[in-house]
């Protein structure tokens, strides 16, 4: 998120950059580990679903609502999804109140791709009345604490509370409640790169120092679903395909704490 | 010997055998605690020692700053204080012309000086004319919360000597928080580590020992 | 039916409090905050400061400003709420900052700002005081000085009678609620608001059963405190 005017010193980043000119990084990390990743779900009793996510010290909330409206004219029996984030002033100091900034908003929006095009929620077990009424999903994205990877951590935690998630037939008088239908969820990888150096879960200070990102989401076959290259820097096509090569053996790991 | 930790409101005293200290107030006869800390009553005066906080500067601190913005005269630098703090061209050991202050420091850069004044609308002024003020260069910044930055340095530098000593690392500590490191590689990582430690156990005893043995001391 | 026998909804007796658990020191990157459980509300606290005041014309002279920002997340209440401050939560956020200006020392800290983020995770009636509470938990953790550590707790009427802390139904169908929050040393009122319908007699019991409340919250906040502060290893192992 380079774009907030938090910016490191010339000593920080000069030694970051020396650093990776070693392949090394900041935390002793290998350029493909994560940091511990938790998962927490079923926190807010009014929420339908919701979730925690820590990577590292990033920490992130989601939760799940539900509610009945109108399907789109073009899927008139499929449900619908939506999908915010906040980066309220809570969890970073650089963050501000107010309506959602773009880095906010291109966050939700990858975060929704990686879902939708997974086919993640069953969309089409949502209806109610065809072409009159289906379910809404609302997926919003709460940053607490920020270090860091939000991409990651908010889209693990919006899988994370979707698989929490039922729909609420009772409470709106729509039938019985039941878990909302999903298929497998998509797995959301990484990278930064400085210095010519590329580093999976980037956290605060490679957020930072980032000349460009790339965000992979993978479905259970390693199968490409959503992309997202950020920021001003480039990758050239080998780093690109070495990325997604990276991001299918990650996406393997991290599937398993979803499914834990 | 148990450290009592007090919280704002806390009674710490009275004026019949105390005199209100550093992070304590009165009220009648009674004085009491501002602030989350540890309470020091040995002598006449009974304080509170702060272990949060942000930094309060004083003239004569010595702290690292980065530079925030070049000015036709002076540069605005961050000291990680709530106030901005002015090095003027006057204070500084070179010849500097006006409009050229970005040949000699830039924005980004980091530089040790020494507040030489805080004024009553909190302004704050810094000079460069010191022996350990100069512009940083290599190694890297650690920043820590500014209330443990005694702990870091110890009772006459003592656990500062067990930090240096144990890790083979230059370092130099700002009062307000900000560590310059500057030594190997794993060297720096071990330091870090070490000063994580004292942070994350500053309220504990015996701390001067542990990381000596954690050094391998 | 809210109460019968003297016992309400909950089980709970009508001077008793909902569980509460408090956590100090939670968050990484605030200079200080907690999390705050109370009954099904969920609340996490941080803050930030003092820091220069942005933008420059809500600076003070003499003094620091209280920010505090009271926000609900989306999915906090049963009907999704829309991102973003609301009526509701401005005027929150209005007297939330003004009692905990009362206890800070904010002469020390002239031209500065002290922010204070209060976010609802989950509700369940009295978002307000909990909010408080825990603000006041992140503010002793920041190192803010105070001259006290502020509480704040509800009490109400349902089916005509005086509750301690009212939960979920007894706050829609209650009779009356009153939230206030005080400093606990000198128990002053430093927040104060009420709606419903009580006679001056159950005014002051109400008030009572809310001080008894506080005095009871308060030993949590500063026993969390303590806990994240106080050391198990005193000597050196």
């Amino acid at each position: 998120m380079s774009s907030h005017d938090e910016r490191l010193s010339a000593v920080k980043k000069d030694y970051l950059v020396n650093l990776a000119k070693k392949g090394k990084r900041l935390d002793g990390r290998g350029p493909d580990e994560y940091r511990p990743i938790t998962i927490e779900k079923h926190l807010i009793k009014n929420a339908e679903g919701s979730a925690k996510v820590t990577i590292g010290n990033t920490m992130v909330m989601a939760g799940v609502k539900l509610d009945v409206g109108e399907p789109y004219p073009d899927t008139p029996e499929e449900g619908a999804m939506t999908t915010s984030a906040e980066l309220p002033p809570i969890a970073s100091p650089t963050f501000e109140t107010g309506p959602p900034r773009e880095d906010a908003i291109e966050l939700a929006r990858v975060v929704d791709r990686g879902i939708r095009e997974s086919k993640f929620i069953k969309l089409d077990q949502l209806c109610i009345t065809p072409g009159e009424e289906v379910w809404i999903v609302f997926i919003d994205l709460h940053v607490l604490d920020y270090d860091g990877n939000l991409f990651d951590a908010c889209s693990l935690a919006a899988s994370a509370a979707l698989q929490d998630a039922i729909i609420p037939g009772e409470r709106l008088g729509k039938g019985e409640n039941r878990p909302l239908p999903l298929g497998s969820p998509p797995i959301s990888c990484t990278f930064a790169k400085y210095a010519d150096f590329i580093v999976v879960d980037p956290r605060l200070e490679e957020d930072e120092v980032a000349e460009a990102r790339h965000t992979i989401a993978l479905d259970e076959n390693g199968d490409l679903r959503a992309m997202q290259k950020g920021l001003t820097g480039s990758f050239t096509v080998e780093e690109i395909k070495n990325n997604i090569k990276r991001a299918q053996i990650h996406a393997k790991n991290i599937r398993k704490l979803l499914e834990e | 010997m148990k450290r009592k930790i007090v919280l704002p409101g806390s009674v710490v005293g009275d004026m019949k055998s105390k005199k209100p200290g550093r992070g304590t107030f009165r009220e009648g006869d009674t004085i009491y605690a501002a602030q989350l800390g540890i309470l020091n009553d040995r002598g006449t005066y009974v304080s509170v020692i702060p272990l949060s906080g942000v930094y309060d500067p004083h003239a004569g601190d010595t702290v690292i700053g980065v530079v925030q913005e070049t000015l036709r005269n002076a540069w605005m630098v961050d000291i990680n204080a709530p106030y901005p703090a002015f090095l003027n061209v006057e204070n500084v050991p070179w010849r500097v012309e006006s409009g050229e202050t970005a040949k000699f420091i830039q924005v980004d850069d980091v530089i040790i000086v020494t507040i030489t004044g805080v004024d009553e609308s909190r302004s704050i002024d810094l000079s460069m004319k010191c022996r350990s003020c100069r512009k940083v260069e290599g190694g890297t910044i650690l920043d820590i919360q500014p209330s443990k930055v005694p702990r870091v340095i110890g009772k006459n530098s003592s656990m500062l000597s067990v930090l240096k000593q144990h890790t083979k690392c230059w370092m130099f500590v700002g009062q307000n928080g900000r560590i310059w490191i500057k030594g190997e590689e794993d060297n720096v990582n071990t330091l870090i580590n070490a000063i994580r430690i004292i942070e994350r156990e500053s309220h504990t005893v015996g701390l001067t020992q542990r990381i000596t043995k954690l050094l391998g001391g | 039916m809210l109460i019968k026998d003297g016992i309400r909804m909950d089980g709970r007796k009508p001077d008793e409090l909902r569980p509460i658990k408090i956590e100090a020191g939670v968050l990484h990157r605030a200079q200080g905050s907690c999390y705050l459980e109370w009954g099904g509300n969920k609340v996490m606290a941080a803050v930030y400061g003092p820091r220069e005041a942005i933008p420059r014309h809500i600076q003070h002279p003499l003094k620091a400003v209280i920010n505090a920002r009271y926000n609900m997340v989306p999915f906090s209440v049963s009907d999704r709420k829309r991102p973003g401050p609301d009526r509701r939560s401005v005027e929150i956020s209005k007297v939330t900052s003004e009692a905990l200006e009362h206890v800070v020392f904010t002469g020390l800290f002239p031209r500065t700002m002290i922010d204070v983020c209060i976010e609802v995770l989950g509700a369940e009636a009295g978002t307000r005081c909990a909010g408080l509470t825990a603000a006041a938990v992140a503010l002793a953790d920041a190192g803010i000085p105070m001259r006290d550590l502020p509480v704040a707790c509800a009490a109400g009427k349902i089916d005509g009678t005086v509750v301690l802390d009212l939960a979920g139904d007894e706050d829609c169908e209650g009779e009356a609620d009153m939230p206030i929050a005080i400093a606990p040393r000198t128990e002053e009122i430093l927040l104060m608001q009420m709606d419903g319908h009580m006679t001056y007699q159950e005014f002051e019991e109400a008030l009572e059963l809310a001080l008894k409340g506080c005095r009871e919250v308060s030993k949590l906040q500063k026993e969390a405190l303590l806990r994240k502060y106080e050391t198990k290893n005193e000597v050196a192992p």
